[in-house]
């Protein structure tokens, strides 16, 4: 037979070229994508930022590489997914979190979040988020102490300022302005203060199509629609969209946060409705809740709901099935 | 341009249509061919020589009286050596006629006579040159390899107005179909005219993707004055040349799943078949030849025009030889090709090309888990949700997998292709396809 100086040919299924972008060059973008609030974090808040960050990144990793050990399996390192989870979980904290805070919160994240529930592809609900709601619930002091960055003064988050429903002269009152929230001079969480640094790595992420384009417009829209129409005090539509949208981590979680793959639905259709789910349940919190974070229990509770979303949505093939038009 | 006129989903892999400029040129004569006695889909032939028979070129080896068949002819002149079973690039063991080459090739005496190049395909009757395109064993040269005739016979309810020439040839690094288009275009273009009169239908176009505009020119010349026939480029994003995909680009009309284009009204044809057609009416002489491109890590790539039965190891002797160390073999296009698992394999009727692979060419990256990023989704031009199809088929749930629709893929290898996990998606929905296949067949085993 005529075999060849190399021996045996590889027989493998068609087809047989690929496009080369893998799991962990996606999960390299989301990293680039969140530098410039990384970044911006450690400018607005000093060390203890940059210190926040590597400690939940570093647990993050560690964790799964704990994990996989103990479990006897490959390490999945490699694919980053784990330091994209510790990095976002770090954005969501305060900057004056204890040292113990970001590291437990990393650890249940991909413990409890994720290799509990069989890895990555694998967790029901981001587990950066769940380790947030997790953080929240079991801290609450230490996970409200917000500090405001350039007069170093501990004050409430901007969100949870607003009176609900708003006083009709709030904007009077001792809220950031716009422009302060754009650039990112306000108190927060690491991550959430700066739309405008956010915004730098989402145009990225939307450039590289890493991420879908419907769930931030689906979720945004959504919630700058419903808090316009129902936020104001003056009747229908006298709300305040641009606040809503720039504050609370409304982008962080639309850009970052929603759009996590596993997550999330995976037809557009189905994305179409779990952004405008998150984006309601965004706004049913925070107007009627009382409560400011809408945004973070609106995505878990879409996560929940997500096998449910691509259960039911089956689209039709091209050209519909023969005999059933 | 008709940028209107796109599928949805699809993808852009590199073209690589290096060998684009290399016209085409005849190979050495092999000294020996091989030609399995089914080169096309339905009924195997039953072979028409022994073992020690002198044959002719054209002479007919195999045929059989089956509706969806086509007969095999001797692709050189000598002598049978052999009726046996042969390893084809379908992947599968054929019985197979092989044939030592005499010194000079012969035209077998019994070929039917040739009407001229200046044939007037209205006067003909159309069952006549069905009649015609089934005995020079024409089949789909653009892979599929369904009996030409078998798609020209109309069908009561549903008579053909439109036949279109697929001369899309989408698939990366082949170029067999651009290089025909270019020096044989009278060809094309009679073969479409004897297709058209064939089925009856009143209108032809020929698709052409925007990346070969010199083939479009020459064939847009060729039919300009008149008005039945037309040259349509189209954007280029793989899977255009499907014929699902190429029937809504060029009409705007969608095949049902399970259905084919005739469902719409639609015949559609590779052009290497018109061409053949063309040569099987004006000349008499059937199908023994082909085009193929041969590309990859080989010296000097480039296209042949084959006798059919010639082994894959003589193309590699033509185009050069091996320049580095051989990993795969490719029968076909990179993205729907087939692995061969032995580099001695025959070129049949459907071998447009042998693409020559070498280690530094493969994507081996293991699988990882799915992370659900629906790139693989948004890829699928049938519209299916492939992540979820490979999860019922890695599950054995088939009854999953139909409610996902997984006959109405047609294993294009799109969503393959962007999978970031490199989920084996392709491999697992054939398996699907073929579970289901079998249990309506009621087979168990
Ligand atoms: S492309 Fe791959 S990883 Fe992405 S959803 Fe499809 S199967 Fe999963
Ligand atoms: S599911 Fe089938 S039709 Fe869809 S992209 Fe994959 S191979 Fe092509």
């Amino acid at each position: 037979m005529a075999k060849t100086e190399s021996g045996e040919l590889l027989v493998a299924s068609s087809p047989h070229l690929w496009a080369g972008v893998s799991t962990s060059q996606i999960m390299r973008d989301v990293l680039i994508a969140l530098a410039p609030a990384a970044l911006g974090a450690v400018y607005f808040f000093g060390w203890r930022a940059a210190l926040v960050i590597a400690l939940s990144m570093g647990a993050a990793a560690l964790t799964e590489w704990g994990c996989m050990r103990l479990m006897g399996k490959p390490s999945t390192l490699g694919d980053g997914s784990a330091l994209v989870t510790g990095l976002l979980l770090a954005l969501t904290l305060p900057p004056a979190s204890p040292v113990w805070l970001p590291v437990l919160g990393a650890a249940f994240a991909i413990a409890v979040v994720k290799v509990a529930f069989g890895g990555l592809g694998h967790n029901f609900v981001n587990p950066a988020l769940a380790a947030r709601a997790f953080l929240l619930a079991a801290f609450p002091a230490a996970m409200t102490t917000w500090t405001s960055p350039f007069d170093a003064v501990t004050t409430a988050t901007p969100l949870a300022v607003l009176p609900t429903p708003f006083a009709p002269d709030v904007l009077a009152g001792p809220l950031p302005s716009y422009r302060d929230l754009f650039l990112g001079t306000v108190g927060g969480s690491l991550g959430e203060t700066s739309a405008l640094l956010l915004l730098i790595g989402a145009v990225y992420l939307l450039v590289k199509r890493v991420i879908d384009w419907r769930i931030p417009v689906g979720f945004l829209g959504t919630l700058a629609l419903l808090s316009w129409a129902l936020g104001g005090q003056a009747g229908l539509f006298t709300g305040d969209p641009l606040y809503h949208l720039l504050a609370g981590g409304a982008i962080l979680g639309a850009f970052f946060m929603a759009t996590d793959y596993v997550t999330g639905p995976i037809t557009p259709q189905g994305r179409w409705i779990f952004a405008v789910g998150c984006g309601l349940i965004t706004v049913l919190i925070r107007l009627y809740g009382g409560y400011p974070e809408g945004v973070l229990f609106a995505i878990l509770l879409m996560n929940v709901v997500t096998p449910l979303i691509d259960r039911f949505i089956v689209p039709a093939p091209f050209g519909g099935v023969k005999g059933r038009a | 341009m008709n940028l209107w006129a796109r599928f949805r989903g699809g993808v852009h892999p590199d073209a690589r249509k290096t060998t684009a400029q290399c016209a085409t040129q005849p190979l050495p004569r092999p000294e020996r061919v091989v030609l399995p006695l089914r080169q096309h889909i339905g009924a195997p032939c039953q072979p028409l020589v022994k073992k020690g028979d002198e044959v002719a070129l054209g002479q007919p080896i195999g045929d059989v009286d089956a509706p969806v068949s086509a007969p095999v002819h001797a692709s050189v002149s000598g002598k049978v050596v052999a009726v046996e079973p042969r390893l084809t690039p379908g992947g599968r063991t054929e019985q197979a006629v092989v044939i030592e080459a005499a010194p000079e090739d012969v035209p077998w005496e019994g070929l039917p006579e040739g009407l001229g190049w200046d044939l007037d395909p209205e006067s003909l009757d159309p069952a006549f040159i069905r009649d015609r395109v089934r005995q020079a064993g024409l089949v789909g040269m653009g892979g599929a390899g369904f009996p030409a005739a078998v798609k020209l016979t109309p069908r009561p309810g549903s008579e053909p107005d439109v036949v279109i020439l697929n001369g899309a040839e989408c698939e990366p690094a082949i170029t067999s179909d651009h290089r025909l288009m270019l020096e044989q275009p009278e060809q094309v273009v009679l073969g479409l005219r004897l297709f058209m009169r064939a089925c009856g239908a009143r209108r032809g176009v020929i698709g052409v993707e925007a990346n070969k505009p010199d083939a479009a020119a020459k064939l847009s010349q060729l039919v300009a004055g008149d008005p039945a026939l037309s040259v349509e480029v189209l954007p280029v994003r793989y899977p255009q040349g499907a014929e699902k995909m190429l029937v809504w680009a060029l009409l705007r009309r969608a095949v049902p799943v399970g259905g084919i284009p005739l469902d719409v009204g639609v015949v559609v044809q590779n052009v290497a078949t018109a061409a053949a057609a063309a040569v099987a009416l004006a000349e008499g002489r059937p199908l023994t030849h082909r085009i193929v491109t041969v590309s990859g890590r080989v010296a000097s790539p480039g296209n042949w025009r084959v006798p059919l039965g010639t082994s894959f190891v003589d193309l590699m002797q033509a185009a050069g030889g091996l320049t580095g160390a051989l990993a795969r073999v490719i029968a076909g296009g990179p993205m729907m090709g087939i692995a061969q698992p032995d580099l001695d394999v025959p070129v049949i009727k459907t071998t447009g090309s042998v693409i020559l692979l070498g280690p530094e060419d493969l994507h081996e990256t293991p699988a990882g888990p799915c992370i659900r990023c629906g790139r693989c989704v948004t890829a699928c031009p049938m519209g299916l949700l492939p992540a979820q199809l490979c999860d019922a088929a890695m599950a054995s749930d088939w009854a999953r997998a139909e409610r996902f629709h997984v006959r109405a893929c047609m294993e294009c290898g799109s969503c393959s292709y962007v999978c970031p996990a490199r989920r084996p998606l392709v491999q697992s929905i054939r398996l699907a396809k073929s579970e289901l296949g079998r249990r309506a067949r009621g087979g168990r085993g």
